[in-house]
């Protein structure tokens, strides 16, 4: 198929130029956009904590700021970053605008629903600045009681209403995917023509239903003990501290995979596309996909082997730790044959992905470290937890995100962006981010403890060189902002299909009409044809 | 600053069996990792875009047939490699969860944000554990507010220590120095700085600190005049008139509760009695025990739990 020139009238970006047309807009691709403005600035938000965070950590000394507002900081980096940024980012943004092209429809099953969803993820936004502004919370994302219940004097409530109202967003993206892709494929899109990123939305939305909801019973749990001091967590008042862990981390584990599935959705797209090959074992990647959001339920007591779990539940949940690792690991070798007799490029989008293959390696292969009972004994609540998480949600789930922006900016703004600035950035945030979270693993394993203001001076050179990557990093995280910026003004036109690639949303002009196709169009093909489609385009 | 190690110094007869696991960990994922890179690294090189590679697969059937077998090597060789590590650190971890029989018992209170210790003998601490070489001990932990965790490095352990439980944790130190003392689990504004040193020392030194040290009395006779103090004796003691369990002999003997059911009288269940005396009844007494919680500090009860451990080999003076 040739790329054609498209005219910009018509298209999604047209329909209104008011603000009150955005604001009540239905259309998912707008919804998208809105989703991709709001989180964008929560990143930069989070971003600023942990800069501070890694300035503070400097020098051994607590010097920059007060071990209060240290607290903070930390609590406010990885709540906004947890749910304002990773859970929403990819399936929000990418994923609201991508599953009705990639399908084949004409918008999301529910549109207003999907409107309804931004605004509470606004309102949860709201509650949780107005909680920063007024003066912060110091519990850290994960809530511990009863340390969070009785104990904190900071605005825990405000801070818990905020990401209780966020997970009804989840919530609604979620039975929205599900319906979506059950009920809107278009004719020939049978379940195993689906593209990969559609099967990663679908799992994705399986765990934001059943998951978020035990999320929002245990923030609700907690403002009953904190407001009226009814005893559930906290064991002076008759509750269990280690209730509340294993409620939170029902969900909190799952949530992680919400991070990371939608990422290696992305990486299943573009990897195929650079490399001119049809992916490497299309059904199996499939099915790993649902089997990590599945076994992904069931590994939540991995987070407590040290904290008074018996140790027969701590056998149990670390096999099955063990057992979850086998399908990503699946996915890892078979992103790798994918690149085997292919013809491959190196565009912006591709070194994103393989950065990301590279470095979800690093954490998925650290974090069944963590999985084995005897080692996690020693390095579980020390940096080295620190540094395995960052790899998964910052080098995987943040590259992808980054690959993915990259990857479909033509198709969403209709603009091309500086290829040359784009594979300097990934490289960039690469070195950046391994300069960065590295050392960390080092002084886990040396037994630095998270969470900490100061620390012991012998401890100092591995946390400069890691500040050091910090400052690369923020310059990688700034330079798209930059280029793709300039990109909607002066960029060149992208045409339907830059990219030369399969899947139906090249199918339709850049940016796509309001309507999204034409005519729906009709699947013949399994995804991913790119040795046919090469043969055929000549 | 600029010498740092490349391990924490092993100082526990536990740590160079959790490097060993690590330096294992560190090979097979180096192995894997290394293994990708490079085929990501060769494909990328030989099959660039232009290059002259030969490209052409084999026929569909074959094709189909040879990336089947390809699929389930890398789906069966990780399982069994995940299986062989996860049952050596499963191993590793069993065979440590339980303390020897014989091991020193050291009480430990945190609280925000610092240890109190105590040893049996009555010596107290804060934020310093002193320790002999080459004898087990047992740290029996409880927390007077949040969760803290007790984490120390050289010996490859931590435990998290919570309010209303006690938890175990026990090593066998191997190597006399001063090491750090973490607490690990985020406790609030000053967890940084709940912090302290673990001496390790060789057993005639530690014998002289024992002897040279702040204790009037045991840990024991502390609790016996505790019990005295909260009026526990006055319902308990020999001459009581109200019809209260004797405790004479009690430690570690199954004890009959009202609903039915036995536990075994241990620390927690003896903790749990003063606090919380509804939640296991005796069977035969009436649930009149008041209840010590806010009144009694978790130090304190500490030395009565070892005031009547202290009992455990007096005989019941009535009763079973």
């Amino acid at each position: 198929m040739s790329t054609v020139a498209v005219p910009l009238r018509g298209s999604y970006l047209e329909a209104g130029f008011s603000l009150w047309s955005w604001l009540s807009t239905v259309d998912h691709k707008r919804i998208a956009i809105l989703y991709a403005l709001s989180i964008t600035a929560f990143f930069f938000v989070g971003g600023v904590a942990a800069t501070l965070i890694r300035l503070e950590l400097v020098t051994p000394a607590g010097d920059l700021v007060s071990a209060e507002t240290y607290n903070k900081l930390f609590t406010m980096h990885g709540v906004i970053m947890v749910w304002f940024f990773l859970i929403p980012s990819i399936p929000s943004t990418l994923g609201n605008f991508l599953v009705p092209l990639m399908i084949g429809a004409r918008d999301l099953a529910f549109p207003r629903l999907n409107l309804a969803s931004w605004y509470l993820y606004v309102a949860g936004g709201l509650f949780t600045v107005g909680a920063l502004i007024a003066g912060g919370v110091d519990t850290g994302w994960t809530f511990y009681t009863p340390f969070s219940t009785m104990f904190s004097n900071t605005h825990v409530i405000a801070a818990v209403i905020g990401v209780f109202i966020v997970g009804f967003s989840s919530i609604l993206t979620g039975i929205n995917f599900i319906v979506t892709i059950h009920k809107m494929r278009a004719p020939g899109m049978t379940l195993f023509r689906l593209p990969l990123f559609i099967w990663s939305m679908y799992a994705t939305g399986i765990i934001f239903v059943l998951a978020t909801p035990v999320l929002a019973m245990t923030l609700f749990l907690i403002t009953v003990e904190r407001l009226f001091g009814v005893g559930v967590f906290d064991p002076a008042l008759g509750g269990d501290p280690l209730l509340f862990q294993h409620l939170f981390w029902f969900y909190s584990h799952p949530a992680v995979y919400v991070m990371i599935l939608p990422a290696m959705g992305v990486a299943s797209e573009i990897i195929p596309c650079y490399s001119r090959n049809n992916i490497f074992a299309y059904r199996s990647m499939a099915f790993a996909v649902l089997a990590i959001a599945i076994i992904g339920f069931l590994v939540w007591g991995h987070h407590m082997f040290v904290s008074g779990q018996s140790i027969y539940a701590g056998m149990v949940f670390s096999i099955l730790s063990f057992l979850v690792a086998v399908p990503s690991a699946i996915k890892v070798f078979n992103w790798t044959a994918t690149l085997y007799k292919g013809s491959i490029s190196f565009d912006a989008p591709m070194l994103y992905a393989l950065g990301f293959v590279g470095l979800f390696t690093v954490g998925g292969m650290t974090g069944l470290f963590l999985a084995s009972l005897a080692l996690d004994v020693h390095l579980h609540d020390t940096y080295f937890v620190i540094a395995h998480f960052h790899y998964i949600m910052v080098g995987g789930a943040v590259m992808a995100f980054l690959g993915a922006v990259h990857f479909w900016w033509p198709k969403i703004t209709g603009r091309m962006y500086s290829d040359r600035w784009a594979r300097f950035a990934a490289i960039v945030v690469f070195v950046g981010f391994n300069l960065t979270f590295f050392p960390q693993f080092l002084l886990g394993y040396l037994g630095m403890p998270r969470r900490y203001h100061e620390y012991p001076p012998e401890f100092q050179v591995l946390n400069v060189l890691s500040s050091a990557g910090a400052s690369v990093l923020a310059v990688g995280y700034l330079l798209p902002l930059c280029y793709l910026l300039w990109s909607l003004k002066y960029g060149a036109r992208a045409g339907s299909n830059p990219w030369r690639a399969t899947g139906l949303e090249w199918q339709t002009p850049s940016p796509p009409p309001v309507e999204n196709f034409v005519s729906i169009p009709e699947v013949t093909e399994p995804p991913y044809a790119y040795r046919e489609k090469d043969r055929s385009d000549g | 600053m600029w010498n740092f190690p490349l391990h924490p110094d092993r100082a526990s007869s536990l740590a160079l069996h959790v490097d060993i696991l690590l330096y294992a960990w560190l090979a097979l994922a180096g192995v894997v990792t290394v293994a990708v890179l490079f085929l990501i690294v060769w494909f990328a090189v030989k099959y660039r875009h232009g290059s002259g590679a030969n490209r052409a697969l084999p026929p569909d059937a074959a094709l189909r047939r040879r990336n089947h077998r390809i699929e389930a090597a890398w789906i069966v060789t990780p399982l069994l490699l995940f299986m062989v590590m996860f049952g050596w650190a499963a191993v590793l971890y069993y065979a440590h969860a339980a303390a020897p029989a014989n091991a020193t018992e050291i009480y430990v209170v945190g609280k925000q944000w610092m240890w109190k210790l105590e040893h049996v003998g009555g010596q107290r601490e804060i934020d310093e554990l002193h320790v002999p070489v080459g004898r087990p001990v047992k740290l029996i932990m409880t927390s007077q507010d949040v969760i803290h965790s007790f984490f120390m490095p050289v010996f490859r352990i931590k435990q998290d220590v919570l309010p209303g439980r006690y938890t175990m944790l026990w090593f066998t130190a191997t190597k006399p120095g001063d090491y750090h003392l973490f607490c690990s689990q985020y406790c609030g504004t000053e967890h940084a700085q709940m912090i302290g040193h673990v001496v390790v020392m060789e057993p005639a030194a530690f014998e002289r600190w024992l002897e040279s040290g702040n204790a009037s009395q045991s840990m024991a006779q502390e609790g016996a005049a505790r019990f005295r103090q909260y009026g526990c004796s006055g319902c308990h003691g020999p001459s009581a008139s109200v019809h209260a369990p004797k405790l004479e002999g009690l430690f570690g003997r199954r004890v009959q509760l009202a609903d039915g059911t036995s536990t075994i009288a241990d620390e927690r269940y003896i903790h749990d009695s003063v606090m919380l005396p509804r939640k296991d009844v005796v069977a035969g007494y009436e649930p009149i025990m008041p209840s010590f919680q806010g009144q009694i500090a978790e130090d304190d009860l500490l030395d009565i739990v070892e005031y009547i451990k202290s009992l455990q080999d007096a005989l019941p003076l009535e009763g079973k």
